[in-house]
């Protein structure tokens, strides 16, 4: 049973999505995503100022078995990615939500995030898959 | 058995001084802005030692000729010996690819014989020796199908049907080719969906990247229907010869409607692997493909053979290579099918799908679950060990690594993607019926193990030069050049 | 039945286990329409001996010629136990090292040709090879525009002096995917044969991706590398290097080249101990800076350790290859040119730093000789002065096809004709001399074209 926070929002293609305060968000991939790859050994995050469609592929986590796109949730600009990742890519497996998170987007617009998955919802898209 | 590095056996100032020219002029005349400052860092060891250290590596390895390599989709059979005498002739060795073809008729008999053999075998119009491996194979293949479309004006045709079983050279040379890759599902049964491709062919298709028998290992029953429905769209068949050794010499590829096919030469036609090369992936086409070909060619005028170049086929899709291809490949492919002959060339299917299907009867008859029960094996099949990783947490790698102990070089694992905890089993005709029974005898002592003591199996190899090694770590912490401690 | 070991009772034995009535019968899901009639173009089977016999006589045809052409492949003497060696059953007939623990003897050869060549070249990493020189150059093109994450254009500038073979050859491998490869005219500095740097001053400023820079270039002159380099760099521009393995024993490295160094390099790997052998197999190498090894094409070996500690080398990085990446892969290339950086290898360690230095001083020696011998022949002429490697460009006052023939008469490979290529020349002839050729070599040659 892999974790699903209530407080994220939710792709697909198993990415999650937290609304900071400042209007901002922050994007990372879920458990399920991280146990289905196996021990991260790299992270190719987003250029900061780089712009990405909601669907595009702008990040890859690679793992020894796979090298996986990611993908952005909503459109918006890079305004960081995490740098501890470079030197501990482990993180991601370990705290997928929290210290394992990818990048940081500046949304185009904010309403677009009402359009993605809560928790439970993703939680039936794991259900169908499995 | 371990084996240093060959950096920690050097000692400055050592080396193996019968290799010098010993010329008294040999002095570094290169203009001082350009010349050379520090000396690189290769080894400083006598001729014995450097000897030894080689002798010594290739100690640590499995190979055909010393154990059973039943790795599926390799087609890992006896290199004849032959191959490799003949192939290195002192004449044949020594000639430079640019020196003149009345310098080289001998050789070129050899290439254009091969090429006449080549057609025959895998009844198409047309070969060209020249794609170095089968994945620039499949790059010429694609070109040349672009290169068709393109010369008709047919210019939006850019995407490429590829069955999700495929190797991953198909979609990854479809990319290459600056084409997109169009998925299309295989059934349970494992021919591929035809109902699918007919909804993905139509006026964007340039054609559809298939091999038969399939990488499931069976033969795709349906295939002239598929031709049908791909060319009718106007499209182009493609065929990936690496599953060739299970039909050679009972069916062939321009029968079944392919266009354009590659072959692999080191699989079918027993050249040397090499540890990992070199190959040879010589191409085929129909008539209607003949002007695209990559060059050069061999071609005949009179008694004179000479090379066919850009002069002679304006319309090629080019150079894959420097000069001709590994003509030393080319070579060995040619002995071996002269020594096979035309009774040979039809045994290698009959022997390589008698050993394959006894083999999956036998494993099956011991437990063992096959992927596609209901079906012939081809050449190879598939056994799947997913109800051993449910029950008992012994899986597909584990079963692997354990053979190995066992003395015998693991089957493929984890491909085709499809069957989930696969090992995709490949015995080849040259293998004998008492070397096969050894290895079921081995595979059921493992299931034994398995149920009894799974530690033992899930952390094989336990006899090698190494235990399992740690990949995740050679990930992260690369360490791919050797650096002298400070 | 050759390398078929099957007995009629093994037959008879396995049919009855399958449950079929006859071999045929394991055909019976093949469609009767597609069963093939008997191959009438395959002549019947030759013993071990017969095409022995066949083989000699194909061989006594061709004979043995003395060569003096370069161009791309050369020919260097072979240590004996090179070739002993790498035909050894182990190395000969192992497959791909996908089984590490099964193929430690491989695995470490490979990690220690990586070092070998990433030190030989001035670089940081290589990899465990691609098909030859000229496919590598291709490879390097579409690595640059993967690496280089600023520039947009595409653009590849490869002047004409490097080789026009690798630049055909690169054409063809990159032709499909929106790269534009672009060549610098030939503008020579007089007597210099090298590319002039003022000839990149008409793309000074525009987006170029990468510039190309062959050392020595094709006709064995000595390129002002530091110039180029630097001059790509400050337009923000990659550098490709194309080099010579045995000419790095004696020029700066391209490592070194310019300020900084250059990014990626590749190279023909053929005269590290690999045959002429009527043109392959050899094989390319790649060498590149450690901040572009997750774009690098092809396999790469790393250490490691295993579940004891004890020290492993293992295929690395391999998600970003065909058989895990598929239609993203960085290239579909799978199988390599192993067997060669085998021979290669054995070949720099049984030579090391100061052998390869005297092949390489010795090759350049031979060539003055070879010219000094030539140049006293009326109507020829050495058409560079400039400092060159183991090449000359010789021009002749007839046409040196008529040259070529009266040197076949003798027995000799003269050289090759540039004419096709560089009609700008006039009768130019391309040739080369290694510490293979002997005084007695050279003088036939001289007398062969009086």
């Amino acid at each position: 049973m892999s974790n699903t926070p209530n407080n994220l929002k939710y792709v697909k293609s198993h990415e999650w999505l937290r609304v900071e305060s400042d209007g901002t968000v922050t994007v990372g991939i879920t458990d399920h995503a991280q146990h289905a790859l196996g021990d991260v050994v790299f992270v190719e995050a987003p250029e900061v100022g780089r712009d990405c469609k909601a669907g595009e592929a702008c990040a890859v986590v690679e793992s020894v078995k796979a090298a996986s796109d990611i993908y952005s949730p909503i459109s918006g600009t890079v305004i960081a990615a995490n740098g501890d990742l470079t030197g501990a890519p482990e993180l991601l497996n370990q705290a997928p939500y929290e210290g394992g998170w990818i990048f940081k987007l500046k949304p185009s617009n904010a309403a677009d995030v009402g359009k993605l998955l809560d928790a439970k919802a993703y939680e039936e898209v794991l259900k169908s898959e499995a | 058995m371990t084996e240093k590095l060959i950096f920690e056996h050097s000692r400055p100032g050592r080396s193996a001084t019968a290799q010098r020219p010993h010329t008294v002029a040999a002095q570094n005349k290169m203009p001082a802005a350009l010349r050379r400052k520090s000396r690189p860092l290769l080894p400083e060891v006598s001729e014995l030692q450097a000897v030894r250290h080689f002798t010594r590596l290739s100690q640590l390895n499995f190979s055909i000729d010393t154990h059973f390599y039943p790795l599926g989709s390799c087609t890992m059979k006896y290199n004849p010996r032959a191959c490799n005498q003949y192939a290195m002739l002192p004449e044949l060795l020594g000639r430079h690819p640019l020196a003149h073809e009345s310098l080289g008729q001998g050789f070129l008999t050899c290439m254009f014989e091969l090429q006449e053999m080549l057609k025959d075998v895998t009844g198409m119009r047309g070969v060209s020796l020249t794609p170095m491996a089968g994945a620039q194979g499949e790059f010429a293949g694609v070109a040349m199908m672009r290169a068709y479309h393109q010369s008709r004006g047919d210019v939006d045709r850019d995407e490429i049907i590829v069955p999700d079983a495929a190797h991953g050279t198909n979609p990854a040379t479809a990319t290459m080719c600056g084409c997109k890759v169009v998925e299309i599902p295989s059934l349970s049964n494992g021919d591929i969906d035809v109902e699918a491709l007919k909804g993905a062919v139509g006026p964007k298709t340039a054609g559809i990247m298939l091999t038969n028998p399939s990488t499931l290992g069976v033969f795709e029953r349906r295939i002239v229907e598929v031709s049908q429905i791909v060319h009718k769209a106007g499209g182009l068949l493609y065929y990936d010869g690496a599953n060739l050794n299970a039909i050679l010499g009972k069916v062939r590829p321009g029968d079944m409607g392919f266009d354009v096919i590659h072959m692999n030469l080191h699989k079918t036609f027993s050249t040397p692997h090499g540890g990992g090369g070199p190959g040879s992936g010589a191409v085929g086409v129909s008539e209607r493909l003949l002007p695209f070909l990559p060059i050069p060619i061999v071609g005949k005028e009179g008694e004179t053979y000479r090379w066919l170049t850009e002069k002679d086929m304006p319309k090629s899709i080019g150079r894959l290579s420097a000069f001709m291809g590994n003509a030393g490949v080319l070579l060995r492919a040619y002995i071996y099918m002269r020594m096979l002959g035309r009774d040979g060339m039809h045994r290698v299917a009959e022997f390589a799908s008698l050993n394959a299907n006894y083999l999956s009867v036998r494993l099956q008859k011991a437990g063992f679950e096959a992927a596609y029960p209901e079906r012939r094996a081809s050449h190879e099949f598939i056994i799947t060990v997913k109800r051993q990783a449910r029950e008992l947490g012994v899986n597909a790698m584990d079963f692997a690594k354990r053979l190995l102990d066992y003395g015998f070089h693991a089957p493929t694992t984890y491909f085709p993607l499809l069957v989930p905890e696969c090992l995709l089993v490949e015995p080849t005709e040259t293998e004998s019926k008492q070397d096969l029974d050894a290895f079921v005898d081995a595979m059921i002592a493992i299931q034994h193990e398995a149920e009894t003591d799974a530690q033992k199996v899930k952390t094989a190899p336990h006899t090698l030069p190494v235990r399992r090694l740690d990949d995740v770590r050679a990930a992260k912490q690369l360490d791919i050049t050797w650096k002298a401690p400070a | 039945m050759p390398f078929i070991p099957h007995t009629q009772d093994d037959i008879r034995e396995m049919l009855d286990v399958i449950g079929a009535s006859s071999v045929e019968a394991l055909f019976d899901e093949i469609p009767a329409g597609l069963r093939a009639k008997p191959l009438s173009g395959i002549p019947d089977a030759l013993s071990e001996m017969a095409i022995g016999q066949l083989m000699q006589a194909r061989a006594v045809q061709d004979g043995r010629v003395i060569n003096f052409i370069g161009a791309g492949a050369y020919e260097h003497h072979i240590p004996a136990a090179v070739w002993a060696i790498v035909t050894r059953g182990e190395f000969y007939s192992a497959y791909t090292p996908y089984q590490a623990e099964a193929s430690q003897g491989t695995l470490q050869l490979l990690y220690q040709y990586q070092t070998m060549m990433a030190s030989l070249t001035g670089m940081d990493v290589s990899n465990a090879s691609l098909y030859d020189g000229a496919s590598a150059l291709g490879e390097a093109c579409l690595m640059a525009v993967r690496a280089h994450r600023k520039s947009k254009s595409l653009r590849i500038l490869i002047p004409s002096t490097v080789s026009p073979i690798y630049s055909k050859v690169a054409h063809a491998v990159v032709g499909h995917q929106r790269l534009s490869l672009e060549s610098v005219p030939l503008s020579l500095s007089k007597d210099c044969g090298t590319l002039n740097v003022s000839a990149l001053d008409a793309y000074k400023g525009q987006d170029i991706t990468a510039l190309v820079i062959q050392q020595p270039n094709f006709f064995g002159q000595l390129e002002d590398v530091d110039a180029l380099t630097d001059w790509a760099h400050a337009n923000g521009t990659m550098v490709i290097a194309v080099v010579n393995p045995i000419s790095l024993a004696l020029l700066k490295p391209p490592g070194q080249w310019g300020a900084k160094g250059v990014d990626i390099v590749v190279g023909e790997g053929q005269p590290l101990g690999v045959p002429l052998s009527g043109g392959g197999p050899y094989f390319g190498f790649i060498t590149a800076r450690m901040e572009y090894v997750r774009q690098m094409p092809g396999r790469i070996i790393g250490r490691t350790v295993d579940l004891e500690g004890k020290q492993g080398f293992t295929l690395t990085l391999q998600a970003r290859e065909q058989h895990i990446r598929r239609s993203k892969a960085t290239s579909n290339i799978c199988t390599n040119q192993g067997l060669l950086v085998t021979a290669a290898t054995i070949y720099m360690s049984l030579l090391g730093a100061e052998g390869l230095e005297d092949v390489a001083a010795t090759s350049c020696a031979r060539l003055d000789e070879l010219i000094a011998a030539v140049t006293k022949v009326p109507g020829v002429q050495l058409k560079f002065a400039a400092p060159r490697f183991h090449e000359a460009v010789l021009v002749f006052n007839r046409p040196v096809s008529q040259v070529l023939d009266a040197l076949a008469k003798q027995g000799i490979a003269g050289g090759f004709d540039l004419t096709p290529y560089y009609p700008e020349l006039g009768n130019a002839l391309l040739v080369c001399a290694t510490e293979s050729r002997t005084t007695a070599d050279i003088e036939k040659y001289a007398k062969a074209i009086a």
